[in-house]
């Protein structure tokens, strides 16, 4: 870990005043950032602490939830409106890390955690994401746990988080906001970006610029909605494949389908094609088993992780079926 | 009242759950400074230079050690299995990660940064990463066994033999590179006192610790001490003493101050070994009336370049003894490549030799369409049919009867995939487990008191096996006193000899000589008077290691419970039934059989060191992606401890229970999964994508 | 640097600067921005720092990097929380933070200020043990001993939290720590235990 200033304001301004400046970055939870700062993977000369400037309040009512970024994991996953009414957060949450992680991991931080990608994680490996134009040696080398869909020539490393993945099939909003900027909102689907020829720009967020809140609707959908994870291990692992799906029936009928999927893309996968196979049909096993069978479109897979396609649709289908049963 | 046998709580429990008990980092020495070891990004080639300069001039940097400036050791003699590299001797890489340099800076803080920032040029050399893709470059082991034996057996024609059978499994089995991830790493402090030596270290073998010290600095062992009261894991990694403790002492005799070097979680996969990867090919075959009629395994296991040392796992062992076959041959030989000298890993050979030859006996059975337990039966014998020598005991048949029955084996269905709840296929698997019983020679200090308190000091090692609560209790027995009476003393060079605690072979060791010296104190302060009486006695095994074949066994039974459409793999329940002789303390006992058992069933579904192919480097050297069975993959275990009263294996009768009962969980695990689901993974470990249909 | 440990016993008077600070720093908060902090020229070497462990305060010298382990173990001389991957994948180097399981490894010394800190030196009381350590002795819920004060730590606070209420619920919320040894299975039977006496 290289040497760093640490400063600790009390108020969300003067943390974003301080943190307009060159090489900073935030730490909130620290779960990810300590690991990165340890490999020498993130080498910042400063580091704004946000542990004392709040931003921790749980709110839900008739439209929507409204989750502040430093709000910790464990307490979002406990809140009881949160199990009511957006139990796919509640059991995306569960099924992260373990207990001790998820009582100091903020959902800002959990959301901006970086890839598990072993090549990226130690600087021992080339990796575009950590230096740019370095190579990326995953393409053709250990690849099994890495992304088949939204990957390019320069990368192909999964996003990691389980939150990110219900979020996105949810359709939430993130709040974002900097210093001398206005706040702005942004939808978690067009937050992240596909890693490209810049694998290193991974979000639309501008330096200095920090989630202050997640937003989620509300809607029926939400409140019938399911994460199953799948892993080798049975608990504290990343997901080999996992599936956000949320659903509203009338009358028989799929009247609002979202889903999404996460261990398969590099960023978090919502599946469009999947939905549409769905809305307005006929609630049956074949409609599920015909629209999760096109999950996964397009998906270039590397050398190891092609199973993850055939894993991906059945994740889905089972995912589908428990939201429906 | 007898202790032995009796399920007393650990008598240093107490110290280990108030966190009091204190392991080789946690020793207080206030002017200690620290060192973070450099280690090479490349995989074969030599280091051109280095650029220290900058590293050099970061705050606390005490020294920066390097090839170019470290003192060079003299290397006299020393154990057979002396690593002896690297030391940072010289500028060759031999593998990645290669220890290559050492930052010395008063804080950890300090000396880890700078680590970070130094500079290495190489030149590179064309690397082996692969040993699968120059099998065909495979050689003998020079020192199978430590040289006590040929690496190849023959006996019989299992060629011939093999032609004219009835069913015939011909298959190869890959087993992959693990690590033993002990939850403590490696971590040294060391001392210079003008020319003798103090070293607080996480080892295996505090004699052999002294010994290796000595010899690579060139002193008289006399002048090495080593401390080592409590060890948190070893699993084999502690066995030998790896270069990062003689690095501290060097380190702390170029500044000048006691130094600590603790290995990072990501440096122990290349600092203290690993267990090799193995391509064994078995060609089995059977009589129509079940018999085996030849067996025949050729193991290959990963080495590294011959430089670093030689290690082989035995792979062939079990199969040359468990069944009653007249033609049986076994080969073992190695295969070069850039990476780091592998090294005993639980049950060394057995657990990965095991896993093919167990899988192969369950095909066979298939094959015959025999009961997979009653094919075992069908072969079983009485004596042991390698060394052509009665066993000292064998209660295996006992083992199979008992775990059976609270299994519930009687009650499997014999066809694949016919057992099943909703979406998720229930499979039933079992497999023979066996381990050599050692013994070594062993010393015991006592000094009982008139009062009938005894102090007794033995130079052996606790892992967690439970030689603290084992030996006072052999100490109370012989003594004819309470256990609480017994102050047992262990982890220090200065006292005793007893062998490296490996090999299971602690309590057959160490356990007679605390016994004898026990009762040579008692007899003395009887016949003497006084206020006390001291002896120290010396024993060795005898004749009897001649005379008798000498292993425990144990029979394993697991159900699996595999999702039929996600192909995620749960053991779901397990037993394992063993005749591990005579059991010192029932409660010690299980704790190290259901330990043996979860580490079979991380082998068995979720270990595997992954190496880059290009650079030869660890991808998964941490302990989130190398997968160790947590809480939530471990299910109720039953294990079944079968009386087994012998005492011709040595004075206790004890035949060894730390790895054993590892053996055989893999293959049972890999049999159940085949009986769920059809599929025969002959890898371990096997993962969703294997059985995904 | 040799580091400077002082002690002496707080009085519980400090719960109430964090609450204040609570709600100052919502995303719709108007308070103009203040002054820009100066720009760091140089990263701190040393902070001094106190921290409030087992009810003690102790007053430490650390480097910005130093992890809340690595102030306990090197420097506070509280060895019992163990360092085993340092990277918050073992669980070994769990303790308590105002009240709730969190890794010692992946805290900063220096944010851990202001806050109650529990370590299993700090989890009996005086020679008692706590039920849940009692337990692990009697049901040998561990082997060589390393990971088990973060496993007590976790169990204990796991009790706490209400998550012992079945075998598989138990297993699940203790799979953050890591046992090598495998002693899974009384680690279980040792917390149903001690969350029976509870």
């Amino acid at each position: 870990m290289q040497a760093f200033h640490l400063a600790q304001p009390t108020a969300l301004l003067d943390a974003l005043v301080v943190a307009n400046a060159s090489d900073t970055k935030f730490i909130a939870g620290g779960t990810d950032l300590m690991q990165l700062l340890k490999e020498n993977v993130e080498t910042p000369t400063q580091l704004v602490d946000l542990e004392r400037v709040g931003l921790s309040k749980i709110g839900a009512d008739a439209g929507g939830l409204r989750i502040e970024a430093m709000a910790r994991m464990s307490d979002v996953a406990a809140h009881p409106d949160v199990r009511a009414h957006w139990p796919v957060i509640a059991q995306a949450l569960e099924a992260s890390a373990s207990p001790q992680v998820r009582n100091m991991g903020t959902i800002g931080g959990n959301l901006l955690q970086r890839t598990r990608c072993g090549y990226f994680r130690d600087t021992g490996f080339n990796c575009n994401k950590r230096e740019p134009g370095s190579g990326c040696p995953a393409i053709a080398g250990e690849n099994r746990m890495l992304a088949i869909l939204g990957g390019s020539d320069h990368c192909i490393a999964t996003h990691a988080s389980d939150l990110a993945v219900a979020l996105t099939a949810l359709d939430a909003m993130l709040e974002l906001r900097r210093a001398g900027g206005a706040q702005r909102e942004v939808p978690i689907t067009e937050f992240y970006r596909l890693p490209a020829d810049t694998p290193h720009i991974e979000t639309v967020l501008q330096a200095g610029e920090l989630i202050t809140a997640v937003i989620v609707p509300a809607s029926a959908a939400a409140r019938n909605s399911h994460y199953l994870k799948l892993r080798d291990r049975a608990s504290f692992e990343f997901a080999l494949v996992s599936a956000a799906v949320a659903l509203e029936t009338a009358s028989g009928a799929v009247r609002d389908i979202r889903v999404a999927a996460g261990g398969v893309g590099t960023r978090p996968w919502r599946l469009p094609e999947v939905e549409a196979a769905l809305r307005g049909k006929q609630l049956n096993d074949d409609a599920l088993r015909e629209a999760s069978s096109r999950a996964g479109e397009g998906a270039r897979p590397a050398t190891q992780n092609g199973f993850k396609q055939v894993l991906l649709r059945r994740a889905v289908l089972r995912a589908l079926q428990t939201a429906s049963a | 009242m007898v202790s032995i046998g009796q399920g007393i709580d650990r008598v240093d429990g107490r110290l280990k759950v108030t966190g009091r008990a204190s392991y080789a980092a946690e020793f207080k020495l206030p002017d200690a400074v620290h060192a973070v070891l450099v280690q090479s990004t490349i995989c074969a080639g030599t280091i051109i230079g280095f650029d220290i300069d900058a590293a050099h001039a970061m705050p606390g940097v005490l020294a920066i050690i390097t090839p170019d400036n470290a003192p060079r050791l003299p290397m006299q003699g020393g154990p057979q299995q002396m690593v002896r590299a690297p030391l940072l001797q010289d500028r060759a890489v031999h593998y990645n990660g290669q220890h290559i340099a050492l930052v010395v800076a008063r804080t950890f803080e300090q000396a880890n940064a700078a680590a970070s920032q130094v500079r290495v040029h190489y030149r590179r050399d064309e690397p082996v990463t692969s040993m699968d893709a120059v099998l065909d470059q495979a050689y003998p082991p020079k020192h199978f066994r430590n040289g006590e034996r040929p690496p190849d057996s023959r006996r019989g024609d299992p060629d011939g033999a093999f032609d004219s059978a009835a069913a015939k499994v011909d298959a190869t089995y890959v087993t992959p590179v693990e690590h033993h991830n002990p939850m403590e790493p490696h971590a040294t402090i060391a001392r210079w006192d003008g020319d003798r030596l103090t070293v607080w270290t996480a080892t295996q073998g505090v004699s052999g610790a002294q010994q290796t010290l000595a010899a690579l600095f060139g002193i008289a062992p006399a002048g090495v001490h080593i401390v080592c009261p409590y060890i948190g894991g070893g699993f084999g990694c502690k066995g030998n003493t790896w270069p990062p403790a003689a690095l501290a002492a060097m380190a702390a005799k170029v500044v000048g101050k006691p130094v600590k070097l603790v290995v990072t979680r990501a440096q122990m996969f290349t600092s203290n070994g690993y267990r090799p990867r193995t391509v064994q090919k078995l060609r089995f075959a059977a009589d129509d009336q079940g018999r085996l009629v030849s067996m025949r395994h050729d193991g290959f296991s990963q080495m590294s370049l011959p430089a670093l040392g030689e290690f082989s796992e035995p792979v062939g062992l079990a199969t040359e003894m468990l069944y009653a076959c007249p033609n049986v041959a076994v080969s073992h030989r190695l295969v070069a490549t850039n990476a780091s000298l592998p090294t005993y890993m639980r049950a060394p050979g057995l657990a990965s030799g095991n896993f093919a030859l167990e899988s192969a006996m369950d095909e066979l059975a298939v094959a015959l369409n025999i009961d997979p337990l009653e094919f075992r039966l069908r072969n079983y014998t009485d004596r042991d049919p390698h060394q052509n020598k009665p066993f000292a005991s064998k209660a295996l048949r006992e083992c199979y009867r008992q775990g059976a029955e609270a299994f519930g084996w009687a009650r499997r269905s014999s066809e694949p995939r016919s057992m099943r709840d909703g979406n998720v296929l229930i499979g039933w698997g079992m497999a023979t487990s066996t381990y050599p019983t050692h013994r070594m020679p062993a010393s015991a200090y006592v000094r009982l008191g008139a009062d009938n308190s005894a102090l007794v000091r033995v130079g052996t090692q606790d892992l967690g096996t439970g030689t603290y609560t084992v030996m006072s209790q052999i100490a109370a027995d012989a003594l004819g006193v309470p256990v609480d009476r017994i102050r047992f003393e262990l982890g220090d060079s200065a006292f005793p000899h007893a062998p490296v605690s490996g090999g299971s072979m602690t309590v057959a060791s160490v356990g007679p000589a605390v016994k004898a010296a026990c009762e040579t104190a008692r007899a003395k302060l009887q016949s003497d008077g006084g206020d006390f009486a001291e002896a120290t006695v010396d024993v060795k095994p005898g004749e009897e290691q001649h005379r008798y074949a000498m292993h425990g066994f144990g029979a394993q039974f697991a159900e699996v419970r595999v999702d039929a459409d996600m192909g995620e793999i749960r053991v779901s329940r397990f037993v394992g039934a063993f005749d591990a002789g005579r059991v010192m303390n029932t409660k010690t006992a299980r704790s190290q059989l259901i330990g043996g058992i979860v580490y079979g069933l991380g082998m068995a579904l979720l270990e595997e060191t992954r190496v880059d192919a290009e650079t030869g480097r660890i991808v998964n050297a941490n302990i989130a992606e190398y997968l160790v069975p947590v809480n939530a993959d471990v299910p109720d275990i039953q294990t079944i401890i079968v009386p087994n009263d012998e005492l011709v294996s040595n004075p206790l009768g004890a035949k060894g229970i730390g790895e054993l009962p590892m053996v055989g969980v893999a293959a049972a695990v890999a049999n159940a999964v085949y009986h769920a689901t059809g599929v025969r993974v002959r890898k371990v470990p096997i993962r969703i994508e294997d059985v995904l249909a | 640097m040799s580091p400077k440990v002082t002690r002496r016993v707080v009085l519980a008077a400090t719960a109430g600067g964090l609450m204040l600070r609570e709600g100052i720093g919502r995303a719709d908060d108007t308070t103009p921005a203040r002054a820009p902090a100066p720009p760091p020229t140089l990263p701190q070497q040393a902070i001094d720092i106190e921290l409030r462990i087992n009810d003690t305060t102790v007053a430490l010298r650390v480097d910005p990097r130093t992890s809340l382990l690595d102030a306990l173990r090197e420097q506070a001389g509280l060895t019992g929380t163990k360092k085993g991957c340092d990277r918050g994948a073992c669980g070994a180097c769990t303790v308590h933070i105002d009240g709730r399981r969190m890794l010692s490894c992946l805290t900063l010394a220096a944010r851990s200020q202001g806050k109650a800190i529990t370590t299993i030196e700090g989890l009996g009381a005086g020679d008692d043990l706590h039920p849940v350590q009692a337990a692990f002795l009697h049901h040998d819920g561990f082997q060589c001993g390393y990971c088990t004060p973060g496993q007590i730590m976790s169990a204990a606070a796991l009790i706490k939290e209400g998550h012992a209420g079945s075998d598989a619920e138990i297993r699940e919320w203790m799979s953050g720590n890591i046992c090598r040894c495998g002693a899974y299975p009384n680690i279980v039977a040792a917390i149903r235990d001690a969350a029976g006496e509870g």
